[in-house]
């Protein structure tokens, strides 16, 4: 946006001149406001600046007016004093522009907060009138904490991980030496463990929240294994985008992934003895009677183990991530961990669209 | 703690368990896939059980089931053992103990 330098010029012309100026950068200014593209504080800068610019054009204005009143001095302070009235209804006129403007700038970055908070629910597949378990069974402080703890976690998780991706694609395309890509390696893998402790944690407060991914979007909560991505499944479609790879590479892969699949195979034969213990457990004894206090005691005691399986499959994953490490070269590493990056964007894309994309009405 | 040693220095793998431990069941369930068919001690079924499951621990087990010995050696509990196997190195350690099929 350009303002208008300040200008020397005579009153008279001034006078005519400058008022029309105003109105009409005043509404180049609504037009941004209703832009919601444009950000707040633009529009607080172009209110002081043309704060500023009238403050000096009526500085000039007043100038050359008081020459020609010196003569006489009664006049003279009458003058004056309503000069200095001037002045101080444009001060407060000012003030209240400044705070009406404030209040502006607050307005939309709530509205923004509100946007971003309704997105997210939305992607999460949550509907607004509130989740059943929160208002029945009442969630302990704890647990909530916890769970707001790693939300947030999770959030700026997100951005390191989006800042990373672009290192890593900028790295690729240029020539960056070995040991630097190598650094951007190291960091892409200790971001990925860090989010294996802070799901850990997490899980302590609250195993099933780990479980329904919640935190994810829905098209990766589909491809959802014990709280997170099957290793076997990510192999199958990552080492694709690594070629080439030598003949080593493609039998170490291979053997990885074999590896992986039974591991996989095991644990989810665990767990699902684990819903049949539990199953049973809750179900022994009478039912019908209404009385099943021990019973839910009991199955609850062996839910418990759920918490390992979390962290088995997690640390699956973390396990898979390192030994791919070794098998690779650090550049293919790097191309690795960005078409990871990619291929959950793909997945948070996917989301979206389908949360967006029109239904017929049912 | 002389049981659960001498239980371990057994040929062969050992498995120490609990009948109602999930976790204990998908290591079992591995070492099926991979043909072998370890010898398992149910803890939570033997008179001793509460001085054995001391025992493991230590001997350097964080939970106390499923601990695994292959030869006589500690291997360790579900993580070593899958961190062993997605390194390669679990299969060979079960060579002389797999199944001829």
């Amino acid at each position: 946006m350009d303002f208008p330098s300040t200008q020397f010029v005579p009153s008279r012309a001034m006078g005519t001149y400058e008022p029309i100026h105003q109105i009409g950068m005043w509404g180049e200014n609504f037009k941004s406001i209703s832009n919601p593209n444009i950000s707040a504080s633009v529009i607080v800068d172009v209110a002081n600046k043309l704060e500023n610019e009238s403050e000096t054009t009526s500085h000039e204005m007043l100038v050359p007016s008081s020459k020609h009143d010196q003569e006489a001095s009664k006049p003279f302070d009458k003058i004056q004093r309503r000069l200095a009235q001037n002045r101080e209804a444009a001060r407060k006129s000012r003030l209240r522009k400044k705070a009406y403007v404030q209040q502006l700038e607050n307005s939309r970055l709530k509205l923004i907060q509100l946007e971003q908070e309704l997105e997210r629910s939305r992607q999460q597949g949550l509907y607004v009138g509130g989740g059943l378990e929160a208002g029945h069974l009442g969630i302990s402080g704890a647990v909530n904490s916890g769970i707001a703890a790693f939300e947030m976690g999770y959030e700026r998780w997100m951005e390191e991980q989006n800042k990373q991706i672009c290192e890593l694609r900028s790295a690729l395309n240029a020539q960056i030496s070995e040991i630097e890509l190598r650094i951007l390696v190291e960091s892409g893998m200790s971001h990925y463990f860090e989010l294996f402790r802070m799901k850990s944690s997490v899980a302590k407060a609250d195993v099933f929240y780990v479980m329904s991914g919640k935190w994810k979007t829905s098209a990766e909560r589909f491809f959802a294994w014990i709280g997170g991505f099957r290793p076997s499944e990510l192999l199958k479609v990552l080492v694709p985008q690594i070629d080439p790879l030598t003949d080593q590479q493609i039998l170490d892969v291979c053997n990885l992934k074999q590896s992986c699949q039974q591991a996989e195979d095991a644990l989810s034969q665990g767990m699902e003895k684990l819903r049949e213990t539990v199953s049973a457990t809750l179900a022994s004894g009478q039912m019908g009677q209404g009385t099943y206090v021990p019973q839910v005691a009991m199955a609850m005691e062996k839910l418990e183990a759920l918490v390992c399986f979390v962290n088995q499959a997690d640390h699956l994953r973390q396990e898979t991530l390192q030994q791919m490490s070794y098998i690779l070269t650090t550049r293919q590493a790097a191309r690795g961990l960005l078409a990871l990056g990619e291929y959950i964007h793909r997945l948070q894309a996917l989301s979206n669209l389908w949360a967006n994309h029109p239904r017929e009405p049912a | 703690m002389d049981k659960v040693v001498r239980l371990a220095s057994e040929r062969g793998v050992v498995l120490f368990s609990k009948s109602t431990c999930c976790l204990c069941y998908a290591v079992k369930i591995l070492f099926q896939e991979l043909g072998v068919t370890p010898t398992v001690h149910e803890i939570d079924q033997d008179l001793e059980g509460r001085d054995m499951e001391r025992a493991l621990m230590r001997l350097g087990c964080k939970a106390p089931v499923p601990a695994v010995f292959i030869g006589g050696k500690l291997v360790g509990s579900t993580n070593e053992v899958m961190s062993l196997h997605l390194g390669g190195g679990l299969i060979p350690l079960l060579k002389p103990y797999q199944a001829l099929c």
